[in-house]
């Protein structure tokens, strides 16, 4: 079908007012002139009137409509009457429809300049709401725990125990894995200095107490502040969206209580279950490795027994319920603080795993200046 | 009167082992404002669904334009999909970008109009609904009902053939739901699409309905079709005419 190029005509009229003659196809694919020709006109215009004549008006489509939709609104603009003849039913009903409600102006907003944010002023006022958000969290938790332990709180023992699952059994293949691959890396890394030496047998002291003080616990819980903070992150930012939390509030039940603690409870209980496991499989991990080097399965026990002490299992434990309270009040924290939009959940979720391992390597390096300082 | 646009024949539908409804069997005319009615969970939006190819038949087929949507080709289904326009329950905007970002993305996708026309003609659509001036608000910044109506801004960008609305006045004032249907009414007669709608709002049935459908949950299969205003009085199933005509529910309900 051949196409006539679309264009408008301001002429006037014999009566004083002034026509626009529209004429061509109005439709997609055709380049018009641009509507700021028609409005410089219309500044000059002194007519009373507009009127928009549609005689020579081809095919159409919305884009003649967001021309006329225009063209009506800078004549309303200007003061000038704004009528139609010759135009297509379709597009004298949808002008109408388009022109029923008036436009909303949006109120003038004199936001603040984007340099503010470098204010010295305004980043400690930030940082202090930041801070005082965090410190209300943690009050509001210990309060919970509290209610808890006198038996008041409103937490209900099947979520706790849900939660364990998920937090426990669920994760025990990544943790498998990466706590073999581990020992085999910490084995690996000593044997080569070992060597050098003559010490291999050393590889097992060195995998043992690598696994057992600092790396099963600390991988254990990188993986779950990846796994298990990010979705405690997730849940709770979408029950925010879908008024979950509210409604809860509304039922005159801390959401702290309700939501907070059977997950903070389920991955405290859960961390140390799951950093034996990972001690034991990095330990086997590092085995395998000393084999390879020609350490005998016999010689690698008894030399590892010889390093095993009670002393470096209990630092891995106590690291592993730190860590636990720390990726679950990071996760929690996010998700309850999180917007109701679906861009606002995945923030919520990433600043979860961001804040906890921030948290797990300051908590770990924290806890293991204080060992170096007691001897322990 | 009888060029039917949509065609729906011995439609089947499953989720697994427990069927929904059978043997459906009905056609939706060029123009019609069509509306799929029945008590709650007897699969009305699960029949939506259908049409919309979200999900499969379990036998059966839908014809679009006599062609068959479930056996054509996954280019010819694109192309069948660029002639809808689809309003969800809950909106189904896009959260995290503008009013004007929501409608401008078919538009972008599908159209070869330049940023300025698009700019125009995304403040063409916004009016359409009544929203002038909402551009830059985004989808949380505004009332349940205007979010409602910018969906339906997006679902028209592309001038779709067939509109379809998954009960479009739910959860929306009376006299906001009065404007939605008369909103989607002048369109409707505007641009000539076909509109199909799921809603159990008698005043939007009443008002706007050329045509229905009613599916019972009970027999699992459609019981009525026809004018809903023909059907409160004279159809032969008194289930239909209770429920056309607001009475308290019948026995043949309450055992479901």
């Amino acid at each position: 079908m051949s196409q006539l190029p679309p264009g408008f005509d301001l002429l006037t009229d014999d009566r004083d007012s002034a026509v626009l003659l529209l004429t061509g196809d109005w439709v997609q694919g055709q380049t018009h002139r641009d509507f700021q020709v028609l409005k410089d006109d219309l500044c000059c215009l002194t007519a009373p009137e507009l009127v928009v004549d549609g005689s020579g008006l081809g095919r159409w489509d919305s884009i003649l409509m967001a021309f006329l939709l225009q063209s009506y609104n800078q004549c309303q603009e200007d003061n000038i009457r704004f009528t139609t003849r010759n135009l297509p039913e379709g597009v004298e009903q949808l002008l109408e429809v388009a022109t029923t409600v008036p436009t909303h102006v949006p109120p003038a907003s004199s936001g603040p300049p984007w340099y503010r944010a470098l204010y010295p002023g305004h980043l400690a006022r930030e940082l202090l709401k930041t801070g005082t958000g965090s410190l209300e969290f943690l009050g509001e938790l210990a309060i919970a725990l509290g209610r808890l332990a006198m038996g008041r709180a409103n937490t209900r023992f099947s979520d706790f125990r849900q939660f364990c699952y998920q937090a426990g059994p669920d994760a025990f293949a990544i943790i498998s894995l990466t706590s073999v691959l581990v020992g085999m890396i910490l084995a690996y890394l000593g044997a080569v200095q070992l060597q050098q030496l003559g010490a291999e047998i050393y590889v097992a002291d060195l995998v043992v107490i690598g696994m057992l003080r600092e790396m099963g616990v600390l991988m254990a819980a990188i993986v779950m502040a990846g796994r298990t903070g990010a979705a405690y992150a997730a849940q709770l930012g979408t029950m925010q969206g879908n008024e979950e939390i509210d409604a809860i509030s509304t039922m005159g039940i801390s959401p702290i209580e309700f939501l907070v603690v059977p997950r903070l409870l389920a991955l405290v209980v859960m961390m140390p279950l799951l950093t034996l496991y990972a001690n034991l499989l990095g330990i086997i991990g590092g085995g395998i490795v000393a084999g390879g080097l020609g350490i005998t399965p016999l010689m690698y026990i008894s030399e590892g027994e010889s390093a095993l002490s009670l002393q470096h299992l209990v630092v891995g434990l106590v690291k592993s319920v730190v860590f636990g309270l720390l990726i679950a009040v990071a996760g929690c924290h996010s998700g309850i603080n999180s917007g109701r939009s679906s861009a606002a959940v995945g923030q919520a979720a990433t600043e979860a795993v961001v804040t906890a391992i921030v948290y797990l390597i300051v908590a770990d390096a924290a806890i293991n200046i204080i060992c170096q300082q007691l001897d322990i | 009167m009888s060029d039917p646009h949509i065609q729906v024949r011995n439609l089947t539908m499953a989720y697994g082992s427990l069927v929904i409804q059978r043997d459906l069997n009905f056609d939706i005319n060029r123009g019609d404002i069509f509306v799929i009615m029945g008590g709650s969970g007897c699969g009305k939006s699960t029949l939506l669904k259908h049409m919309l190819g979200l999900l499969q038949p379990r036998e059966g087929d839908i014809l679009y334009n006599n062609e068959s949507f479930f056996h054509a080709s996954e280019k010819q289904q694109g192309r069948m999909r660029q002639c809808w326009g689809i309003t969800y329950q809950s909106g189904g905007l896009f959260s995290a970008m503008t009013l004007a970002e929501n409608v401008n993305l078919p538009l972008q996708l599908y159209t070869s109009y330049s940023a300025t026309d698009r700019a125009d003609i995304i403040a063409y659509k916004l009016a359409l609904v009544g929203l002038a001036g909402y551009q830059d608000y985004y989808p949380s910044e505004v009332s349940g009902g205007m979010r409602k109506r910018a969906a339906l801004a997006r679902a028209i960008a592309l001038e779709p053939e067939i509109l379809f609305f998954d009960e479009p006045s739910a959860g929306l004032d009376p006299i906001s739901s009065r404007l939605l249907d008369e909103l989607i009414e002048q369109l409707q007669e505007s641009t000539g699409a076909t509109v199909v709608m799921v809603t159990h709002e008698l005043p939007s049935i009443f008002g706007i309905a050329t045509n229905s459908v009613y599916l019972d949950a009970s027999s699992k299969t459609m019981i009525a079709y026809g004018d809903p205003k023909h059907l409160r009085d004279h159809s032969d199933q008194p289930v239909v005419r209770q429920f056309l005509a607001r009475e308290a529910s019948s026995p043949r309900e309450e055992q479901v």
